[in-house]
């Protein structure tokens, strides 16, 4: 070999290593999860999903009071996320202009980066009482956590349809204008057709953030295992029963089992996740 | 031609309405994020006092209780997952770029990042348990530091292979003229022509793991002494907000709101000096 330099070796191959680390680590969670809820699945099997009772004291394990409350408390805040975030993408991408644009898409951004255990904090210590009022409820349970999450990811779904928006070729948009479109006319006919999979990439992206977060859910959910029989009643969701329970499991079954819950967890919002990316926003990247 | 100008106006009018409601649906989430941080400067900020830094945790009533500990642990988890997942992420970065460019195991890997990027911390917490705690028996600051790490890794691989594509190829044209091999031109030249886009990788990387609190719950556990042995469980300021907020005491209740103003502060700090940095 005429180039061969010790160096350019040593290099190529580490930095090799490295990128296919991201491959090991996720295979690794895969078989990691899997492994020890081994015993759960092997014990419980597929039944464990749909058994309603969760009582680590009587070693009842049933997981579907935590996907019920994780998929509902999911659902509400999509519901309630998605219109506003497509409204912030819109008046970022086509109604605010010069500095107020930056501006205020700063503002937005930095909405996702303020730590999600505050989000908590603040949800329990301020918007609670507030939902207390308006319901006559206790104000802890799904209505409550679905709304705090509905504020989280906002930002992630604004920011991702903005850019898929800030795609559509002015020539595009000039020429609707020249037939008289108004603005509305443009973003509904134009823009939002040319932006679709973009938009419903980042609502699914947004998704399977919500179906994994955590902190925020933790400290208004209420962490009650009985089935809610109304988005108003403390629930819990999976993540919830992860974070209260962990470390205080006991037990070799109950250890599996949480292990089970947090495989659910992770297989659900994996595949949420590469679906949002390799079926829609794989497109945008191509297009923009 | 009277049909034409009322449908002219009924499209007027639902162009009014229709931007006014994405008008409003932008004061709503802006109205939000003060809401919150007018919460920590009013419930945060005043309870900031010399002692929460050079104090530690106390009992409730025992006034007065400081957060030395947790800010102390809480930089050295964050420093610890920052020494781990900055040289690993920048490294795959690299060969995402400037090796793999847009071979399919480079596509492949941007998007397996991609989607390590959105995974729930809590999962990543759960994994780090399963192979750190459980075999060595106990929570340790290392198993925090590493589950970190895990989060940090993706954000800094995708800023990296971004930031690196950005060179200009006319650079290492130069460069492998003058007889350098690749490493050194990658090293020396293509690194400092990105030197600003990599800092900003690494320093949201690091505002993204300082907030984290789900992944240090059965990792690196808690603390309430002053405790600098990373292979022992280890206190964070966010799972010390967590504890002390949830507490019913309200002298507790009142550390919590002053340290989720400290990070949240430190955090947004960072996050618009990034930007700043970025722009230049």
């Amino acid at each position: 070999m005429k180039n061969f330099n010790v160096g350019d070796f040593i290099f190529e191959n580490v930095s090799r290593v490295m990128s296919i680390s991201v491959l090991v680590i996720l295979v690794s969670i895969f078989y990691v999860l899997y492994d020890h809820a081994k015993l759960s699945i092997d014990t419980l099997g597929f039944g464990f999903i749909f058994d309603t009772e969760w009582a680590p004291n009587l070693e009842k394990f049933g997981a579907f009071p935590a996907i019920y409350g994780t998929l509902t408390s999911t659902a509400t805040a999509m519901v309630l996320a998605t219109p506003l975030a497509l409204g912030i993408a819109i008046f970022l991408s086509e109604i605010a202009r010069g500095r107020l644009k930056s501006l205020i898409g700063t503002m937005i951004e930095l909405l996702a980066a303020i730590p999600s255990i505050v989000y908590g904090m603040w949800g329990l210590f301020f918007f609670v009482p507030l939902i207390q009022k308006l319901t006559g409820t206790s104000g802890i349970g799904t209505l409550t956590a679905s709304i705090i999450l509905a504020i989280m990811i906002i930002p992630f779904t604004a920011a991702v349809s903005r850019d898929a928006m800030d795609t559509t070729p002015d020539i595009l948009k000039e020429s609707a204008y020249a037939l008289g479109a108004t603005k509305w006319d443009v973003i509904k006919d134009v823009i939002i057709p040319f932006a679709k999979v973009g938009v419903i990439g980042s609502v699914i992206l947004s998704l399977g953030r919500a179906l994994g977060e955590t902190m925020a859910v933790t400290f208004v959910m209420g962490n009650s295992t009985n089935m809610p029989s109304s988005i108003l009643e403390p629930a819990t969701s999976i993540p919830v029963i992860l974070a209260n329970e962990f470390s205080e499991a006991d037990g070799d079954l109950y250890y599996s089992s949480l292990f089970y819950l947090a495989l659910i967890l992770f297989v659900v919002s994996f595949t949420v996740i590469a679906v949002a990316k390799f079926a829609f926003l794989r497109k945008v990247r191509k297009n923009g | 031609m009277v049909k034409v100008n009322s449908s002219y106006k009924k499209r007027k009018i639902t162009n009014i309405i229709a931007l006014s409601l994405a008008s409003l649906a932008t004061l709503i989430g802006i109205f939000f994020l003060f809401w919150i941080l007018g919460v920590l400067v009013f419930n945060g900020l005043s309870h900031i006092s010399l002692d929460l830094f050079i104090k530690d945790g106390a009992p409730p009533g025992i006034a007065p209780s400081g957060l030395r500990h947790a800010l102390v642990g809480h930089l050295m988890l964050t420093f610890a997952s920052t020494i781990i997942g900055v040289p690993m992420g920048l490294l795959a970065g690299t060969y995402l770029s400037e090796y793999g460019r847009s071979s399919r195991f480079a596509n492949f890997t941007r998007d397996l990042s991609d989607i390590m990027m959105s995974a729930p911390s809590i999962i990543i917490g759960v994994f780090v348990y399963g192979i750190l705690v459980m075999p060595l028996g106990h929570f340790s600051g290392w198993a925090g530091s590493v589950a970190l790490a895990i989060i940090m890794i993706p954000v800094i691989i995708r800023t990296t292979d971004d930031m690196l594509a950005l060179v200009p190829i006319e650079l290492r044209e130069a460069a492998y003229a003058l007889g350098a091999p690749k490493w050194k031109v990658i090293v020396q030249i293509v690194y400092k022509g990105a030197i600003t886009g990599i800092t900003t990788g690494v320093l949201l990387g690091v505002a993204r793991v300082a907030g984290e609190t789900a992944p240090l719950l059965f990792t690196a556990f808690n603390n309430n002494f002053f405790a600098t042995d990373m292979s022992n469980s280890m206190a964070s300021l966010t799972v010390t907000m967590f504890n002390y907020t949830m507490s019913p005491f309200e002298d507790w209740q009142a550390i919590g709101w002053a340290s989720a103003a400290i990070l949240a502060f430190a955090i947004l700090a960072i996050n618009i000096g990034g930007r700043l940095l970025i722009k230049k």
